[in-house]
């Protein structure tokens, strides 16, 4: 194995992927449900989402659909990193991490030096999700790892 | 032993002599697009470097031999599927801009609500999208075919199906399953009921003798780069009297015999649905790939294929018990797309570690969603093959599956 697939395939996402976490469903309502679609793949993920009015609190994320491991692996760690977070919390995470997958883009674009995405980044702990930097290589494979952010960032959205 | 001499053919596209990650690269993803030959890039730069002009009324020599040189491609194309005159030979962008060529005009000049339109599951969205949009602004209804658990057309309810019909529009080989649909009993089938046929073509004309007179068919669309051909340049290929009675598609030059304040005339057949400048340099590139074909012979190049073809399904199956193939195993009824899947490992993955071993082959839905949904898949990996593969190259890809198994094993 090339070390560039070893970059990709870090041991920490084929652990997500071989034994994804809060996979399932939650009823609905209370709990909202969000589909996404990578319309490159065809892959599909629904994201259901309980959060407590009152705390405003994710109390409760579980996660369906098919993907590649990337995808798998980073739906996965972002339901992890984003049960029993504020909704705002969440919000900077997912920041922060679209930041992550996109600051080495846009300096190969040239278009700015990244300053605005770090600070995106700033105070943000990541943990686990750091391992899928290695993805920013392969231009083509950010849309699966961002696929289920984007689709929790919509149900954020759409909660009313 | 291949009927084609396949080492000299390797020798005469220098796209396949790249290395790329330390190997050289082992192309399997012709259905998508081919590579070229020396012949075709040549014929095109000959043009650009020394008879380059606008086509058509131009009274120079560089233009007289610009439009030459283009109506030759045009006969070339005609001739090679079998078409009656080179007049009902339309050049367009591609497959998808043919199929939407006649949806836009013999659909919206012929098709009222109720109306039917047949289509299968195993269309690629260029020949499902055009009928939806119709769909969606005259009402018209579609119906589909289904396909069989052994990936074959399913004809069980063809007649029912058909029946009030007014087209069917039929892929004559899938480009995800590889299975070769027979069009003439269907065209047949179709013309009973007083329906019309639109064939897409584009998987079939690159590695088939194609006879759209055999076919009977009324519509056949396809596309140059998926037959050695430059991209940029596609066909619809139709009967003369509904290509005369249909309205023109787009307006402009060309397209046009007479224009006056209050209105215009049409040109004659083919250009009255050649509106604007068209591929000139990309014609006479098509009609160059068209002569490497046929100095291979497209017997020959079908007989290359299917050899191929049987050795790959035998090499997966033999060396992957567990992995899935979608399509049929019958290499009588089938071109060398191969479609497949292992349970636990998704196609993008495969297409990653393959990359490493410089092995293309292309991952996803295949622009075929509906037919995904039957299959139960998201996405599957598919290998195609054309006149420049070999069994080595056949061997390459299982032993980088081979890795990725191993790699992604749960
Ligand atoms: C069966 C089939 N139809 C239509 C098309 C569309 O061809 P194009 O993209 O050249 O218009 C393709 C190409 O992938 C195809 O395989």
């Amino acid at each position: 194995m090339s070390s560039n697939l070893e970059d990709l395939y870090r041991e920490v996402i084929l652990d997500h992927y071989r034994s994804p976490r809060n996979r399932g469903e939650l009823e609905v309502p209370p709990a909202t449900k969000t589909d996404g679609f990578n319309p490159l793949c065809g892959d599909e993920v629904t994201v259901y989402l309980q959060v407590d009015p009152e705390t405003d609190t994710i109390v409760d994320i579980k996660i369906q659909g098919q993907g590649c491991s990337i995808s798998q692996a980073s739906t996965s760690m972002m339901s992890a990193a984003v049960k029993g977070q504020s909704v705002d919390e969440a919000r900077k995470l997912i920041r922060a991490f679209k930041a992550l997958m996109s600051i080495h883009e846009h300096k190969l674009e040239g278009e700015s030096d990244g300053s605005d995405l770090a600070s995106d980044l700033e105070g943000v702990r990541l943990g686990d999700l750091e391992a899928l930097q290695g993805v920013v290589k392969f231009p083509v494979r950010i849309k699966c790892a961002t696929l289920s952010w984007n689709t929790l960032a919509q149900g954020l959205d759409e909660r009313g | 032993m291949s009927s084609l001499d396949v080492e000299r053919i390797r020798g005469d596209f220098p796209a396949l002599q790249r290395v790329v990650n330390g190997r050289p690269v082992v192309f399997l993803d012709s259905a998508a697009s081919a590579q070229k030959p020396e012949s075709v890039l040549r014929a095109m730069d000959d043009i650009y470097r020394g008879s380059y002009a606008n086509v058509h009324r131009g009274v120079y020599q560089m233009a007289e031999e610009a439009t030459a040189a283009f109506e030759n491609g045009r006969a070339k194309v005609a001739s090679f599927i079998g078409a009656p005159s080179r007049d009902e030979l339309i050049f367009v962008r591609n497959a998808t801009e043919a199929i939407n060529l006649v949806a836009y005009s013999w659909g919206r000049a012929n098709l009222r609500a109720g109306d039917v339109v047949v289509v299968s599951h195993m269309e690629h969205h260029a020949n499902v999208v055009p009928w939806q949009m119709l769909a969606a602004e005259r009402g018209i209804e579609l119906r589909w075919l289904p396909v069989t658990d052994d990936f074959r057309l399913d004809l069980t309810n063809l007649e029912a199906t058909l029946d009030g019909a007014r087209l069917l529009a039929i892929t004559a080989m899938s480009n995800v399953l590889g299975t070769i649909n027979d069009i003439r009993p269907l065209a047949d089938a179709a013309h009973a009921h007083d329906a019309l046929v639109l064939v897409d073509a584009c998987q079939y004309v690159p590695h088939l003798r194609t006879d759209v007179a055999a076919w009977d068919a009324d519509f056949v669309a396809f596309s140059a780069h998926k037959m050695l051909g430059p991209s940029g340049i596609g066909a619809l290929w139709a009967r003369r009297e509904l290509l005369e009675a249909m309205p023109p598609f787009l307006g402009g030059g060309e397209m046009i015999r007479d224009v006056r304040l209050d209105g215009f005339t049409t040109n004659d057949l083919p250009w009255k649905f050649e509106a604007g400048t068209p591929a000139i340099v990309e014609a006479v590139g098509w009609g160059a790939a068209i002569d490497y074909l046929e100095a291979l012979g497209m017997d020959a190049v079908r007989d290359h294929e299917e050899r191929l073809t049987r050795y790959a399904l035998d090499a997966l199956t033999d060396r992957f018990p567990q992995i899935n193939i979608y399509g049929p195993q019958d290499v009588s009824v089938r071109g060398g797309a191969i479609s497949f899947l292992f349970d636990d490992i998704h196609a993008h993955d495969i297409s990653q570690v393959l990359d490493q071993h410089a092995v293309c082959v292309r991952a996803g839905h295949h622009c075929a969603k509906p037919l995904m949904r039957q299959l139960g898949v998201p996405a599957t990996s598919r290998a195609s093959f054309y006149i420049y593969n070999t069994e080595a190259e056949v061997d390459a890809l299982v032993v980088a599956l081979a890795e990725a198994e191993t790699f992604f094993k749960v």
